[in-house]
Parts: C-alpha cells; sequence; structure tokens
C-alpha cells in the first residue's frame, strides 16, 4: 500500500486514461519535460511520448481553442491551465465554443474534454495566482465544473472527467495539493460526477463546502464536537450539476446550514446553494441560512491572505450565531 | 550589420478583370467541365445570396444574413479544391464552398432563420458558421493536430475576415500552425472592409499574407476574384498539408460589393465610386467571358442556369418556409449527452409553460 498526494493522485489518473484510450492527450504549457510547474503529469512525457503528452505555445486561448478542434476529432484533449489566474484569454472559447458546440450543432460535433487548472489562495503565491473564480465557470450553461478534496476523490473524479463526453473543469485546489496522503488504489475506478459526499455526519448543523476550505470546514466541526455541537460536513465536489437533493436531506435533518467557500460572496455557487434551499427547504430551517466567504475584494497579495480565506475561527463563529438563532 | 531574414509575398492571377488570360493557364484548365462547373456554382451562389438578402427583407428568414456577394470565386474556389475527407472550418461567407461539401441551401436558411438544425447538415465533420471573429482558426488548428496525431493525409481549410487577422485568435493559430507544421491552410477573405473600418486602418502591415512570415509559414497573395488563381493556389496549399508540408496562408483580394451583413448599410461609409470601380472587378463576368471566349459557355446555357437556380432555390426556400419551429424541448436536449436533473426539471417547466406535450 503506497499513500499519495492529492497531485499525485492526479497525476496517477491521468496516467492510468493516457494508458487505457489512445484518444486522451494531456496538452498545456510545461506540461512535457518539466512534468507541470506543479508537477500534476511529472513522467508522463517520458512514458507516453511527446505525441500523447505536448507542451503548448504559451498562449491559453490556443490551448482551450485548440483542445474544441481535438476533441470534435474524437480526441480526448486534457488540458492544463498553469493556474485559473490565467485561464481568462481562453474564456472566449469556453463560453462560446467548447460549453456549446454540442447543443448548436444539435449532438453532430461535441467536445469531450477536461480543463484541468489549480486554484485557490493560501500558498503566499504572486498576485493572480490565487483565485477561486469557480462560479463564473458554473454559470455557463453546457459546463461542468468539478473540485475534489481529497487524493481519492481527485482520482476517481478525474477518471469520470476524462471519460466524461462532455466538457469539464476540473479545478484543483492546490494550496491541498500535499497537505494529505492517503491510499488510492490504482485500479480505474471512476468516482461519478455530480454527486456530494457527506464526511462527516451530524444532527445539528449541516456544513457546505468543497475544494482547500474543506480542510477548515472539518477542523471547524471537530472544534464544534468538543463544544457539543455535532456539525455534518458535506463535500459538494462537483459545482456544476450541483448535488443539491444530498444538500437539502442534510439540512431538512439538521434545521441549519452554513456555506463556506474561498470565492468572493456576491454571487458565489453559496448564493445558488442558499437560494436552492430556500425555495426547497424553508419550512425545515431553524435559523437563517449563512456563508463564512472571500471577501467581495481583489484577492490580497499574501500578507494578507490568511485574513481573505475562511478559517476555522470564522467558521466556528458564524456556527455558534446560527446555533443561537432563537 | 547583418541580413538575418528576408521574405516576398507572391501574387497571384490568370484571368484579368476582362477574362483574358495574364500567363499560361494551369493544367487543371484543360478540364472545361470543372470549369463550367465553378462558372455555376459562382452564378448559383450569387442567385441564392439574392434571394436570401430579399427573404431577410422581406421579413420571411428574420434575424440577419451575411452575403457573399463579389466573393464568390473565393469560396467557390478553394471549396472546389477541397476533398471529402478535408474538413471545412467556415467563418460566415462560405456558401460556395458549403455548397460543394453537402451543405445545403435549406441548411443555411434554417442557421440564419434562427434554426439550429442548420448546423446538423450532411458534412458531419465540418464546423459550422462561426460568428465570433477568428475563434474557429483555433479549432481549425485543432483539427489539423487531430490529423497529424492519427496520420491522416487530410487537410483542413479555415477562412476568415481581413478585420480578423488583428484577433490574437488568429495569430495564435499561425504560430501553433507554423511551429508544428499542422495541414491547415488559412484562407483571408481581404474584402477591404471589417464592417465599416478599412483594411489600411487594421494593420500597418503591406500585406496580410505577410502575417505568415514570423509564424514560419508560406504567405501568399491571390486575386480572390480570378477562380482559377484562388483554385490553383488553394489546390497547392491543400497538397502541401495533406503531404506533411505544412500550413499556407492565402490572403485573397477582393471586395464586398454588400453590405456587412443586412443589419449594416455601407452607404455611410463606402465611396460610391470605389465601389463601382470593384464592380468593374468582379468574379463572375470575367469567367464568364472566358468561357465564351473558348466557346464552352453562351447566352442560351446562361439562361437555362438562372431558371434552373431559380427552381433550385425556391424549391429550397419552399422546404425552409415549410420546416416545422424545434420542439421546445430541443432547447434543452443537446446541452449534455445526459441531461441533468436541474435541467429536467427547468425542461419540464418550460414544455408545459409552451403548452407541449413531450
Amino acid at each position: 500500500m503506497t499513500e499519495i498526494t492529492l497531485i499525485e493522485a492526479v497525476t496517477q489518473a491521468l496516467a492510468y486514461e493516457l494508458d487505457h484510450d489512445e484518444n486522451v492527450l494531456v496538452f498545456g504549457e510545461d506540461v512535457g519535460k518539466n512534468g507541470g510547474v506543479f508537477r500534476a503529469t511529472d513522467g508522463l512525457q517520458a512514458r507516453f511520448g511527446e505525441d500523447r503528452v505536448m507542451d503548448s505555445p504559451l498562449a491559453e486561448s490556443l490551448i482551450a481553442g485548440m483542445s474544441v478542434g481535438m476533441a470534435s476529432q474524437g480526441l480526448k484533449p486534457v488540458a492544463e491551465f498553469q493556474f485559473m489566474g490565467f485561464i481568462y484569454p481562453g474564456f472566449n472559447q469556453i463560453i462560446n465554443h467548447i460549453a456549446r458546440l454540442r447543443n448548436r450543432t444539435r449532438g453532430r460535433l461535441t467536445c469531450p474534454l477536461v480543463m484541468r487548472a489549480p486554484f485557490g489562495g493560501g500558498i503566499r503565491a504572486p498576485e493572480h495566482h490565487s483565485e477561486s473564480t469557480e462560479a463564473l465557470f458554473a454559470h455557463i450553461p453546457g459546463m461542468k465544473v468539478v473540485i475534489p478534496s481529497s487524493p481519492a476523490r481527485a482520482y476517481g473524479l478525474l477518471l469520470a472527467a476524462i471519460r466524461d463526453p462532455d466538457p469539464v473543469l476540473f479545478l484543483e485546489p492546490k494550496r491541498i495539493y500535499r497537505l494529505v496522503k492517503q491510499d488510492v488504489p490504482d485500479n480505474g475506478i471512476a468516482i461519478p460526477m455530480g454527486q456530494s459526499f457527506i464526511l462527516r455526519e451530524g444532527s445539528d448543523i449541516t456544513l457546505v463546502s468543497w475544494g482547500a476550505s474543506m480542510t477548515e470546514t472539518l477542523k471547524a466541526a471537530e472544534q464544534l464536537a468538543t463544544q457539543g455541537i455535532n456539525a455534518e460536513v458535506i463535500d459538494v465536489a462537483t459545482i456544476k450539476p450541483l448535488d443539491m437533493d444530498t444538500i437539502q436531506a442534510s439540512v431538512e435533518k439538521t434545521g441549519r446550514c452554513v456555506i463556506i467557500h474561498e470565492a468572493a460572496r456576491t454571487c458565489g455557487v453559496g448564493a445558488e446553494i442558499a437560494a436552492t434551499l430556500a425555495e426547497r427547504s424553508l419550512l425545515s430551517l431553524f435559523a437563517p441560512i449563512q456563508r463564512v466567504t472571500g471577501y467581495d475584494t481583489v484577492m490580497p497579495y499574501f500578507r494578507l491572505e490568511k485574513h481573505y480565506l475562511p478559517s476555522v475561527a470564522r467558521i466556528v463563529k458564524t456556527v455558534k450565531q446560527t446555533m443561537e438563532f432563537a | 550589420m547583418t541580413e538575418v531574414a528576408r521574405f516576398s509575398i507572391q501574387h497571384t492571377q490568370f484571368l484579368d478583370e476582362n477574362g483574358n488570360p495574364t500567363q499560361a493557364l494551369p493544367a487543371f484548365c484543360d478540364n472545361h467541365e470543372l470549369l463550367v462547373h465553378l462558372y455555376r456554382t459562382m452564378f448559383h451562389t450569387r442567385a441564392f445570396d439574392d434571394k436570401a438578402i430579399k427573404l431577410q427583407r422581406t421579413g420571411k428568414m428574420g434575424g440577419t444574413y451575411a452575403s457573399s456577394l463579389g466573393q464568390e470565386a473565393i469560396f467557390v474556389g478553394y471549396g472546389s479544391a477541397m476533398q471529402e475527407t478535408d474538413v471545412l472550418v467556415p467563418y460566415y461567407r462560405d456558401y460556395g464552398a458549403m455548397f460543394q461539401r453537402g451543405i445545403t441551401m435549406v441548411d443555411i436558411l434554417r442557421y440564419w432563420g434562427g434554426d439550429e438544425q442548420g448546423n446538423h447538415f450532411a458534412a458531419k465533420e465540418d464546423f459550422p458558421i462561426c460568428v465570433p471573429i477568428a475563434s474557429q482558426c483555433l479549432h481549425a488548428a485543432g483539427v489539423a493536430k487531430a490529423f497529424q496525431y492519427r496520420k491522416q493525409s487530410r487537410a483542413v481549410v479555415v477562412t476568415i475576415g481581413d478585420g480578423g487577422t488583428s484577433e490574437g485568435d488568429f495569430y495564435e493559430a499561425l504560430n501553433v500552425a507554423g511551429d508544428w507544421k499542422l495541414p491547415v491552410v488559412f484562407v483571408i477573405n481581404n474584402n477591404q472592409w471589417a464592417i465599416s473600418v478599412p483594411r489600411a486602418a487594421q494593420t500597418g502591415a503591406e500585406t496580410l499574407a505577410q502575417k505568415a512570415i514570423a509564424a514560419g509559414i508560406t504567405g501568399e497573395q491571390v486575386d480572390g476574384n480570378d477562380v482559377i488563381a484562388m483554385r490553383h493556389v488553394a489546390d497547392r496549399a491543400l497538397e502541401r498539408a495533406r503531404n506533411g508540408e505544412g500550413p499556407t496562408v492565402i490572403e485573397a483580394m477582393t471586395y464586398r460589393l454588400c453590405d456587412h451583413t443586412t443589419s449594416d448599410d455601407a452607404k455611410r461609409y463606402v465611396n460610391a465610386s470605389d465601389l463601382e470601380a470593384a464592380w468593374a472587378k468582379e468574379p463572375l463576368v470575367r469567367l464568364r467571358h472566358y468561357l465564351a471566349a473558348q466557346g464552352l459557355w453562351d447566352d442560351t446555357q446562361e439562361e437555362q442556369l438562372r431558371l434552373d437556380c431559380r427552381e433550385q432555390i425556391e424549391a429550397a426556400v419552399q422546404e425552409y418556409i415549410n420546416t416545422p419551429t424545434q420542439p421546445i424541448s430541443s432547447m434543452f436536449d443537446y446541452h449534455y449527452a445526459e441531461l441533468p436533473l436541474e435541467l429536467a426539471r427547468q425542461r419540464h417547466e418550460a414544455v408545459e409553460l409552451g403548452g407541449e406535450h413531450d
């Protein structure tokens, strides 16, 4: 049994798919000999060749746009954007083509591709390297957005994303790339997208989060448990399509909900979850749904980032307020 | 100082504006059937175009239509050079090529008439009309990469207007095509106008073809109103692409004799005398003169062609008009291979509100 990190699980999943499907190609800046700036594609070019693991020119619209052409031919490009902050030159391609090729051709041409990007703050990175803008992409009809929060889910969900017949944005929380190790058997078994995971069962309140914030959310739940508050913790995992049924069932059981995300608050994915809970579960709620999120500010340079990111203390404080609501 | 690079751009023309050869014609011109086919297709494309504008003007097509008036030789020329196994990634005036690839007049009318079914056409690997300027160039590079990866002897043609060559996606596509020797042919329809902005206001470069040079690609200019020249350079470029000799940029010189689209009024910015001068160089008349001089075409054939086109176009218009609007559910059914739960709920709501049943 070998335990691996989240980023090693990404590498393992890429290797598995490259090995089992000759249509799968890895494509992006520095993904070749260098193995990616975070080493997600480490060793893949040496093992599968330059035809399969290709360094792209330094042009992100190209990475997105060429992937459309390759995917239309039945290839399955797994494109890497070096950081989420650099994906935006490709936004035109994503919103105008990747997400809608199937629809505009009535299914004649499709876009089975994966776009991987490390995202989120907390690693003292330079500006433009730390944002969480998953909501921008979840808003696009035709997209799927996945965010793993553990090595096992990174492996299983990435396999599912690559095998999916539609485009998937796969956001990797880089703050936890190497935080924990897990035994992740390389068995090629995918974890279906579109389902949330209950990481901790509880009866008093539901904490909903995803990505790196799962770490603080779980820590907060442990702390709350010592104070007699029994929190249920859900990893959303697939931002789109959202598994609202799992979240709804939990909130209807606990009657309370706090949503935690790194992204800015206004129009964040938390707003969508809260609105849907309000539509479906209002009469089950004992307290208003609360959010603990990044602020509606530009992500600060890293000296202040710990004040921006949702902390254990902020989560605990908000949970207590929710519990005390009468 | 040492000179480290030098380049020049060649311009190709075989027929002048009066239909007189300016040099020995390429060998394919011995194939009289082909020449007549080129003429017929250009004539047909123009007749269709005329009808489409009338449909839009009379409210029978709604929306907008982008004409190819005066630019037919470009599309008909490269379209006739393509093989069935090649892939076309068009912009939005390529009817003269699309018709030769099994895409029908009805498909085009449906597209502009607000119906996605117009993109579900017989050329099953070709891309649909592309509106976001220059974005299609990268799709073409991607398709070409797929051919290269699978070691297939196939080529891609992508088209773009002169204004589009100012876009980043154009440069990015050129750059990678040159670097990876991709089997792709870039055809620039230099019709002198990007809506109202003239070619001279787009770039300080003397030619658009020379943009290829910086990417390590062969770039050339052609008389885009001379279908023989157009076919000739397209033949050569496609052959090179299929043989693994890399990409080509073809800047086809023409003039937009129409408005940008039916939503535009070119009289606001086009000088009437310039337009008149451009009409004297339009592509149909010069080939007709050449064919007539060779005894391959006469007024009777011209009249018969007119009648045939009218009949075919009327039939297509009828089919288009009789096409039922897609059901409301179709708005939802092509977003994903499998309909997500939330979208299924919304679909149900829309279908019910619209008074339709599944």
